[in-house]
């Protein structure tokens, strides 16, 4: 709950906690090698875990061979085998269904991460998605299929830009911390949805009212698939429109004076504001896009893979998409390429550790499919901690270059 | 020094104007606008109690514009929950109304608080010493589920209780490690132990329990009895019966919350220990200046608020609620829940307390009004994240965290 005091340069600033110059430093510092060596080091821990619980090592080697057999993620290996009767095939297409969201829910963290915000938030703002395109999905049955995708998508984006608007607002009116605005907006979207959806709500299945599940998307408002087998489901349209959106946040923060903003203001609000740089617009704003990338994974959740929401235990794990997407920002340093690269390898490992062992007499999968949990907790709670390294790093370069006796000047910026 | 002395001197009619007793008296003809459309009374017109809800709203805004926000808003929150109140009430019929508003709501308010007191008490101390918790949850599902397994395998809900603390303690103490001595970032940490306490607790009750209910038998939380009340009377009928039902026979932790709340508030504003703590949460600098040890005050408070939360935790699994079962997930929300008690509460110990009483009840309140209808008790789990919202943004008074809240700490 800081308030980011003044602070000149990007190392100065990592010492008093802006959240963005913190990571602007350790982006120059660490690059790519922290991150791989966080997600070694989970990896490495929860294969402890297994060998322990399991009392084998052997039978820890077999889970997470299993693991990366059941994300398809071989079939790149061997790509000859271009059908889909190839299990690798079919799964990768599996890792690839559960990596869309997640593309556009780190991107959504990501994006507040570069403003200096923390959008804890992308569960409701995904949430809020969901719902727009199921009731617009439901209605307008014979629309024409390209519209009413359309119009699904972009009313579920903008409904999610506006919900996480309210935080940006906010924050920037009354200095609400977003952290805490965020958790509550999540609560409230699930409750919603729990009551929209449930027994007795406006969008509840209108041919079994007993039934706490929402109505089925139209056909014309789905996404079709293009790499699947009849019956099956197959992976939708939708990874394009999330590695176009990959795109889109690459160019926005980089190539545009509204990115040029954002990052400003996530360096520095103090030095922006008086850079002539709007502070307060730029929070309202880049809440927004960032809720408006939540929301757009669950329009195509909704109208690509799920088409209905049930209410009840089983939207638990449906609804950590937008928790993943913070470990999955995190990993990829915020930037477009390495959120790209974490949700593939968090994609992967939630489809791996849920099929690979799902045919397997070597460990339960629903075990298994726990260690994804383990494995991101751990990532998130090293990729956090790298900034012990960089600590170290930092004070040994300042120590060098600062004469003895002199600390006073810390002592401000840490206060 | 003398001001009560002075204020004696003032004339009535200037006391009666005092912001302050404006502020009580509104929330008070509130709080009776709702009374009268529940039993024993059951205003069959909805005129009583919008009158008096309206006279409560008037006075809150007195209050307000002469200068105590807080409490003004309050009067008027009260007056229009009171006629809020004081309409459903009176459209839905009288036999409905009876078993709805009953003794044991209010023994379903308490139980539903007393995760929620644990939670929010916990964060506070962290907060306090100046460490965000985000991490509550977590704990919470941490003693949730350890606490049974402490119980089953130690055959005695005691050993489940420490193993619920020892745990949660463990886990705050990783945190802790994290936040404090390698300077991560808080939010970041706390999502960390959320997650890891999901996969956790998932991975380990499948292994241990393979996904099955936890037998019966399992020794749990015993309830206390108050000598003298009526635990379960077969016709209740008149005052005795009513706190018999009400509080007669509530959980050894609803209790042990309560008298957490009156420590909690001796230790944080009567004792040096919590001075220390409050300093820490202010200005470390200072505090370290002065020879306080930043870093241990710090890593108790953490410590103390996973050990506080994981009682929160058992419980949801060994209370009365939980009948020593775990469930996958099975907070779902509840340490969010006690950390916006905790905010609501402006981190103060009758405050967080307050609010998760009202949180409680307005789950106790879902719970009862899902017999009638599925979709009002619904809504009433959203009101503790509505009205938190509201409250930090800043329409109920402003909520002011401990100002080196969440700042990592640098010794020299």
């Amino acid at each position: 709950m800081s308030d980011p005091g003044p602070s000149p340069t990007p190392e100065e600033a990592a010492e008093t906690g802006t959240l963005a110059a913190s990571i602007a430093l350790k982006q120059r510092a660490g690059g790519i090698i922290v991150p791989v060596v966080t997600v070694v080091f989970a990896f490495v821990m929860s294969f402890i875990i297994v060998a322990a619980t399991q009392h084998s090592v052997h039978t820890a080697l077999v889970v997470f061979k299993e693991i990366f057999l059941g994300s398809g993620l071989n079939w790149l290996a061997h790509p000859t085998t271009n059908t889909f009767t190839s299990i690798s095939a079919y799964n990768l297409s599996q890792t690839l269904l559960q990596t869309t969201p997640l593309i556009l829910t780190g991107l959504a963290v990501a994006f507040a991460f570069r403003c200096g915000m923390f959008n804890i938030g992308g569960n409701g703002q995904y949430l809020v998605g969901l719902i727009v395109a199921n009731w617009l999905g439901v209605d307008f049955a014979g629309l024409n299929p390209f519209l009413h995708i359309l119009l699904c998508m972009s009313a579920g984006t903008l409904a999610a830009a506006a919900y996480a608007g309210i935080a940006g607002v906010l924050k920037a009116t009354v200095g609400a911390h977003e952290v805490i605005s965020t958790i509550m907006l999540n609560w409230i979207a699930y409750w919603t949805a729990s009551w929209l959806f449930g027994a007795g709500g406006a969008l509840q299945n209108s041919t079994s009212p007993t039934n706490p599940v929402s109505n089925q998307v139209s056909p014309g408002a789905r996404l079709p698939d293009f790499w699947g087998k009849q019956g099956f489901q197959g992976l939708h349209v939708g990874i394009f429109v999330s590695l176009a959106a990959v795109v889109v946040f690459w160019i926005l923060l980089n190539r545009t004076t509204l990115g040029y903003e954002v990052r400003a203001v996530g360096f520095n609000p103090d030095a922006a504001a008086y850079g002539g740089i709007n502070v307060k617009k730029n929070f309202i704003r880049a809440m927004a896009i960032s809720g408006a990338f939540a929301g757009l994974a669950g329009t195509l959740d909704m109208l690509g893979g799920a088409q209905n929401y049930q209410v009840g235990q089983l939207d638990i794990p449906f609804i950590q998409v937008g928790f993943i997407g913070i470990a999955v920002a995190l990993l990829g340093r915020n930037t477009a390429v390495g959120t790209l690269l974490g949700a593939l390898l968090f994609g992967g490992l939630l489809y791996g550790s849920f099929h690979g062992l799902g045919s397997s007499s070597v460990i339960d999968p629903t075990l298994a499919s726990n260690l994804t949990y383990i494995i991101q907790g751990l990532v998130v709670l090293f990729v956090g901690a790298d900034v012990l390294i960089l600590y170290v790093w930092n004070s040994r370069k300042k120590a060098r270059r600062r004469p003895r006796g002199k600390p006073a000047e810390r002592v401000e910026a840490t206060t | 020094m003398n001001t009560w002395t002075a204020r004696l001197e003032n004339p009535l009619s200037a006391r009666l104007r005092d912001p302050a007793t404006t502020g009580a008296f509104g929330i008070l003809l509130g709080a009776f606008a709702a009374f009268l459309a529940i039993p024993p009374i059951e205003a069959r017109t909805v005129t009583w109690p919008i009158l008096f809800g309206i006279v409560a709203a008037a006075l809150g805004i007195w209050t307000v514009t002469r200068g105590r926000r807080r409490l003004g808003w309050g009067a008027v929150a009260a007056g229009l929950l009171g006629i809020g109140l004081g309409i459903l009430a009176t459209r839905s019929s009288t036999g409905n109304l009876e078993s709805a508003f009953d003794a044991t709501l209010v023994a379903q308010t308490l139980g539903f608080s007393t995760p929620l007191v644990f939670g929010a008490i916990g964060g506070m101390f962290s907060e306090r010493s100046g460490v965000v918790n985000i991490g509550l949850e977590g704990m919470m599902l941490m003693g949730a589920f350890w606490g049974v397994y402490g119980a089953d395998k130690g055959g005695s809900w005691a050993v489940g209780l420490l193993v619920a603390m020892g745990v949660g303690g463990l886990l705050a103490l990783v945190y802790a490690f994290f936040a404090i001595h390698l300077r991560a970032d808080q939010i970041v940490g706390g999502t960390a132990v959320n997650f890891l306490a999901v996969g956790i607790t998932g991975y380990f009750f499948i292994e241990l329990y393979n996904n099955n209910p936890i037998h019966n038998g399992v020794s749990l939380l015993p309830n206390v009895h108050v000598p003298g009340l009526p635990v379960n009377p077969d016709n209740p009928h008149g005052f005795v019966d009513f706190l018999g039902q009400a509080v007669g026979d509530l959980s050894i932790l609803t209790w042990a919350g309560l008298a957490l709340v009156i420590l909690a508030y001796v230790v944080l504003f009567k004792t040096p220990i919590g001075l220390r703590i409050r300093a820490c949460g202010e200005h470390p600098r200072a505090a370290d200046t002065v020879g306080i040890n930043v870093y241990v005050i710090r890593y108790g408070c953490v410590i103390l608020s996973g050990m506080l939360a994981a009682l929160g935790g058992i419980y949801l699994s060994e209370g009365p609620q939980g009948n020593g079962t775990f469930i996958f997930n099975m907070t779902n929300g509840r340490g969010f829940i006690a950390l916006a008690a905790m905010i609501f509460g402006n981190w103060r110990p009758a405050g967080a307390a307050a609010a998760a009483l009202l949180f409680g009840f307005s789950s106790a309140l879902a719970l009862k009004l899902q017999v009638y209808s599925q979709s009002a008790g619904t809504l009433f789990q959203i009101l503790p994240y509505v009205l938190t919202l509201i409250a930090v943004a800043g329409v109920i008074g402003r909520t002011v965290a401990p100002a080196a809240d969440g700042k990592p700490y640098a010794k020299q």
